[in-house]
């Protein structure tokens, strides 16, 4: 009862979106290749023309694909760069300045450079979501309190159980503040990627639509990549609930 | 209390001096006592008399540029025999209460089953009995403190180090915890150092106080607190207590 009556207004926020919608459409004048009423969106689910599950199947792929490998080598660079100061020294300015290319810029090389289809998207997902990764957990990583360092080294703690037992834990609401930034990146990505050359995704659904002024095939491609990135998000925050006491969230 | 010629804790012209970007500053000059095991000793001084990093190089975690420091006691080792607690409770937040306390002997790996029903002892001993399965964010500052304090004591060290254990709490819960300190400290036998700028925290917790001033950092003053036990906290209204205050506020020169 409680948790229905706190997620309530959050509830009735997104019905209020799909009625104005649905309001819009029907008696507001919008014309329906502008935009289709949500009942004809839905109904091009069933359009012989597009095989939905594949496409779907195929965004999702590139989605969560590209955000774990980003989530995987960000971490592992993070902890890298705790080991190793020099290295920490030189990378991270590095990292910056990589960081301030445009990445959705990248994706016609990523093309010439890894073909077409999943692997180059899966590449994008990965530039563009790695940076927030590999930056809020090296931030995480460093900041541990210098006397809590002092107490167990009274005990002599190694390097590694400092690492292992203070440092990696403590670093989690970090990891989890930039993985929740990278995975709403993750899925533009995703999307840029089959934007610019593709032959199967969502994105590539809605470029093909475009051509035929399927409006109602473009919004229902929209609205499930936003499922896709909602699902992403939502497999984030899920763990950070099963890993992370509720003070120790960053929000 | 031991009888023996050597005292537990012996310092003798302990001296630290950092050097950052050329300069020298003074942390600690000319430190002289000798602490008997058993004993409960009060660092206290303003800010900046250099009494944290004295306890730190009691600690073993810097080490002292002139003089020396002996801990005469058969088979003492520092990196298993020295239990801290500093003002922040500093608790693993991700880790329950009984866990937390058993960090130190983890690192040390000790039995763990064994080492288990002492933190739940010792958890009993800082009043947090029915505690051990709660996060720290479900704990007030004090109970987290007194979590801290059980951490301290969880690998049976001989000797504790409390930095201002108590100076992130407000006053009334700073009372409770001098008269819980002591208790602590009475039925652990342990020897203590506690850091603290409380006056009369310093002259009613301890046995020992040992006054140490800024500008230069140096040892004003170190005296018994003969008073009687066990201690209340009505005591502090004795001329006798009156007159061992009126003696560190003397030396500090705040009076």
């Amino acid at each position: 009862m409680g948790a229905l009556r706190r997620h309530a207004p959050a509830v009735l926020a997104h019905l209020a979106v799909l009625a104005l919608w649905a309001w819009a459409t029907t008696w507001g004048g919008v014309p329906r290749f502008i935009l289709p009423g949500p009942l004809e969106t839905l109904r091009a689910l069933s359009a012989p023309q597009i095989d939905w599950p594949r496409h779907l199947a195929m965004t999702a792929a590139e989605a969560f694909g590209g955000f774990a490998l980003a989530v995987v080598i960000g971490v592992l660079l993070a902890v890298v760069f705790t080991w190793s100061a020099a290295l920490r020294r030189g990378m991270m300015p590095l990292l910056v300045t990589l960081n301030l290319i445009p990445k959705v810029a990248l994706a016609p090389l990523f093309i010439v450079w890894l073909g077409y289809g999943l692997v180059p998207n899966i590449a994008i997902t990965f530039v563009i979501s790695f940076f927030p990764i590999v930056i809020t957990t090296a931030r995480g990583l460093a900041e541990v309190e210098p006397e809590l360092i002092d107490l167990v080294r009274t005990v002599r703690a190694t390097r590694w159980q400092v690492f292992r037992k203070i440092q990696l834990p403590s670093s989690l609401p970090y990891l989890f503040s930039g993985m929740r930034v990278a995975a709403v990146l993750a899925i533009a990505g995703t999307v840029v990627g089959e934007f610019v050359g593709s032959e199967a995704g969502l994105g590539f659904v809605m470029m093909a639509a475009q051509g035929t002024l399927d409006t109602p095939a473009m919004v229902m491609a929209l609205i499930l990549i936003t499922l896709v990135g909602v699902a992403l998000y939502a497999l984030v925050v899920l763990l950070e609930h099963l890993t992370v006491t509720v003070d120790a969230r960053l929000r | 209390m031991r009888a023996s010629a050597e005292p537990f804790l012996s310092l003798r012209g302990v001296a630290k001096t950092y050097r950052a970007g050329g300069r020298e500053t003074v942390a600690v000059s000319d430190v002289s006592f000798d602490l008997a095991e058993g004993e409960f000793l009060a660092l206290v001084g303003p800010s900046g008399c250099g009494k944290s990093t004295l306890l730190k190089i009691l600690a073993g975690l810097h080490p002292h540029d002139a003089g020396e420091l002996r801990i005469s006691h058969p088979g003492f080792d520092p990196g298993r025999d020295i239990g801290v607690a500093f003002q922040s409770p500093l608790l693993l937040k991700w880790r329950r209460v009984l866990d937390n306390v058993l960090l130190p002997a983890e690192i040390l790996g000790l039995p763990m089953a064994a080492t288990r029903d002492r933190a739940r002892d010792l958890l009993a001993l800082v009043g947090l009995a029915g505690s051990e399965d709660k996060f720290p964010y479900e704990l007030s500052g004090g109970m987290q403190q007194r979590v801290s304090l059980a951490r301290a004591l969880v690998h049976d060290p001989k000797l504790v180090l409390l930095d201002e254990p108590f100076g992130a709490l407000d006053a009334l819960t700073r009372e409770r915890m001098n008269l819980e300190i002591r208790r602590i400290w009475s039925s652990s036998g342990k020897t203590v150092v506690m850091v603290t700028h409380g006056v009369q925290e310093a002259v009613f917790c301890a046995t020992q106080v040992a006054v140490l001033t800024a500008g230069p950092a140096r040892m004003a003053d170190h005296f018994a607190v003969e008073l009687p036990e066990p201690r209340e906290l009505a005591i502090r209204n004795t001329p006798e207590f009156g007159a061992l205050a009126r003696r560190v506020y003397d030396r500090l020169g705040l009076e």
